[in-house]
């Protein structure tokens, strides 16, 4: 089998599995206890932040470990949104059409539970929100702006640093969730200039189940996860301390390591995207050509039933995903797929394919060597 | 694989035998609001087939057959009730949706063969044709449903739980440590989401409910039917008409929308015609011969001398004694002791 699916998780590094190990049954103490077991295992927590917090170049009392990616995005909006009400009464929420759904869904329960309104931002046909559409709908009322620094879905790379620029200009807040870009682009929040980010450690060769919320210093968050104070009152929970030395592990290697792994997977990346729009009628690139995630290759096909697409290539030896793909054998196009403008016709044969640090050469052109037969033949059983 | 007991067991069973084996399970119709409920592929089925695989360490792939079901099984159902006819859907997704459909996208996915959990067997005669064979079990046997298959079908086909009897079947599930062991069968039609046809037909087809006349093979008027798709031929309880002798249920006709009763010594034909004939060996028989028939999936195999007709695309059929219930739509399909020679729609 060849794993084409970095996107959705990535296996963790022996590395960071290495880190992890003593944390489990030799120092495995709770971090808030007095004795010296808690001492230790405080000290690894309080590493792992400072280790975090250098990579974001921030301080280590603004980094929350959380659950992952989706609980981080939670306690943004919902901590974030709620506690600017409370300070100012801003009353609006601004995301985009394109978000994961742990924003997308967060932000619709608080407008339908919380009495927040929310404006849904449409991308452009490359699945970007440009700086201007969101200068268009901010305003005082604003509690807060949240867009994604790169898209699962179609590797777009939104110009973070610019909206974060107009939402300062306005006194807005502004959270990116940077769940899929942290494994290859920078996040540095300083450069960036946001006011909150989301992580998430299974995506960048890190354990699932650990993530964490940048909340720059003096912004209030409403805390959804009460109880015994720790991450300094704000994510209550005795520490998972094995899976924040991985988490930081993790992040601190894709960091230090960063421009050899896209100079890794960047031109085997460009080759599937060349070879498969020049061999493939009908096929074209979804999402943004230049400014893309560089292991990011997502393709849409006319008259191609995604989720079929994706068992054959199961069966056939290869591991991808689909905007469309579902598990229970009813697939719809995603929201994204309409988003950037996608027919049914086009978005129900959408694949995405991202490479990761086992990827190869072999694997690039092995799996060249069988996708145009196996959507020929998805086309054909279309047919009949 | 359909989240049930047999196909649980005849995928284990293949495993067993060295067979690389992959879990397909079809995605069908069902109405709106009702995937719940819908007999085989509520998100529990899939779940239970899902499980099964795991455990069997197979691969398991769920392939979409909605729009292909809807309108070739679901649509033959509802036009048959239009010509007062009693269809049997079954007959139609064995042939369109799993051994065409589902059968094309498993050879697409370098399938040898194609198994299901249907109780039935193949075995190959002295010429190395493929016969289809009752199951073992002949309170189980769904070779029935299965006549439509030809040679070429049978030569892809599997069915590896006819040759045991049900019970067996339940304990090797139980052996290989299968959640379905204990799943209780379902008889009813799969989109029919456990409700009865006639509220089914209520919600999709409500000019089926039309009242008409109820009349005696004379034509004499006796009374009002509140539509032909509620009454079945020999049915003899709930007609809405008052008589001093017992009144059955003879025949339909849909294009007068009337229903045709009589005494019970009118019940009862001798004689049929089947169209649409599909001969297992893929050649019709040229001359009469004796066989036993079934005229519906549950029916006591009666002995008739049957007749090819039209090049063997009809065959005519004489009982040696009167068929009570002989009802257009359904199957007749004729059997040589354990062999099953071939079948057709009863007009």
């Amino acid at each position: 089998m060849v794993y084409l699916d970095h996107a959705a998780t990535t296996p963790i590094d022996k590395r960071v599995f290495e880190a992890m190990l003593p944390y489990f049954s030799d120092s495995f103490g709770n971090p808030s206890s007095i004795h010296r077991y808690g001492q230790l295992a405080e000290a690894a927590v309080d590493s792992s932040h400072e280790i975090i917090a250098s990579v974001l170049n921030c301080q280590p009392g603004e980094i929350i470990i959380t659950s992952g990616g989706s609980e981080s995005d939670n306690l943004a909006l919902r901590g974030a949104a709620l506690a600017a009400r409370e300070k100012n009464g801003a009353n609006r929420i601004v995301t985009s059409k394109a978000e994961h759904p742990a924003v997308s869904k967060t932000a619709e329960q608080l407008q339908k539970y919380y009495g927040f309104q929310v404006e849904w931002l449409d991308v452009d046909g490359n699945g970007e929100i440009k700086p201007d559409i969101v200068e268009k709908v901010i305003s005082d009322n604003t509690a807060i702006v949240s867009v994604m620094y790169a898209n699962n879905e179609i590797g777009t790379i939104n110009p973070i640093h610019d909206i974060a620029a107009i939402c300062h200009r306005h006194g807005v807040l502004f959270h990116t969730d940077a769940v899929q870009a942290a494994a290859y682009l920078s996040v540095d929040v300083g450069a960036l200039g946001v006011d909150l980010m989301s992580l998430g450690g299974h995506k960048f060769y890190g354990p699932k189940g650990v993530g964490a919320l940048y909340v720059r210093k003096g912004i209030p968050i409403l805390t959804t996860q009460t109880g015994g104070g720790q991450e300094n009152g704000l994510r209550a929970g005795t520490q998972n301390v094995p899976y924040i030395i991985g988490f930081a592990e993790a992040l601190r290697l894709v960091n230090s390591e960063r421009e050899e792994r896209i100079a890794h997977v960047k031109p085997l990346r460009d080759r599937l995207i060349g070879s498969i729009l020049e061999t493939i009628p009908e096929s074209r690139l979804t999402g943004h050509m230049e400014e893309r995630l560089p292991n990011h290759a997502s393709f849409a096909f006319k008259g191609v039933d995604g989720n079929l697409l994706l068992t054959m290539l199961d069966a056939a030896g290869f591991a991808c995903s689909s905007g469309s793909a579902c598990k229970t054998g009813n697939p719809e196009p995603s929201d994204v797929m309409y988003a950037i403008g996608l027919t049914r016709d086009w978005g129900l044969g959408s694949l995405r394919i991202t490479l990761g640090a086992g990827t190869n050469t072999g694997h690039i052109e092995s799996f060249l060597n069988t996708l145009p037969k196996l959507i020929v033949n998805a086309r054909a059983l279309a047919q009949n | 694989m359909s989240g049930g007991v047999d196909s649980s067991v005849a995928a284990a069973l293949l495993k067993q035998q060295g067979y690389e084996v992959t879990g397909m399970m079809l995605r069908l119709w069902s109405e709106a609001g009702k995937e719940d409920s819908n007999r085989c592929c509520t998100p529990d089925a899939m779940a239970l087939a899902r499980r099964v695989a795991a455990i069997l360490e197979i691969p398991f792939y769920v392939i979409n057959a909605k729009e292909v079901f809807k309108e070739t099984v679901v649509q033959y159902f509802l036009d048959g009730y239009a010509r007062g006819e009693t269809p049997n859907p079954c007959l139609i997704c064995n042939r369109q949706i799993r051994w065409k459909f589902l059968l094309e996208h498993a050879l697409a996915f370098g399938a040898d063969f194609m198994a299901t959990g249907h109780y039935v067997r193949i075995k190959n005669d002295e010429k190395g044709q493929k016969q289809l064979l009752r199951a073992v079990d002949h309170s189980k046997d769904q070779s029935y449903v299965l006549h439509v298959l030809n040679q070429e079908k049978l030569r892809k086909a599997l069915f590896p739980v006819g040759d045991y009897p049900k019970p067996e079947i339940r304990r090797i599930a139980e052996s290989f440590g299968l959640p379905t062991a204990s799943r209780h069968d379902s008889q009813d039609l799969c989109f029919l989401a456990g409700d009865d046809y006639r509220n089914f037909l209520q919600r999709n087809a409500r000019e089926l409910f039309n009242p008409g006349q109820i009349v005696t093979s004379g034509g004499e008027v006796l009374g009002e039917h509140t539509g032909l798709v509620n009454y079945t031929i020999g049915q003899r309880k709930g007609l809405p008409v008052s008589s001093s002798v017992p009144l059955y249920v003879l025949s339909k006709n849909a294009s007068t929308n009337t229903l045709i009763v009589g005494e019970q010594t009118e019940l009862g034909l001798r004689e049929l015609v089947a169209n649409d004939v599909n001969w297992v060996s893929g050649e019709p028989l040229n001359e009469s011969f004796r066989a036993e028939v079934k005229i519906r999936y549950t029916a006591k195999e009666a002995c008739a001398l049957i007749t090819p007709i039209e090049n063997g695309s009809q065959v005519q059929i004489l009982f040696d004694a009167p068929q009570r219930d002989i009802t257009a739509g359904q199957a007749a399909v004729f059997y040589q002791g354990e062999v099953l020679i071939g079948g057709g729609i009863i007009q």
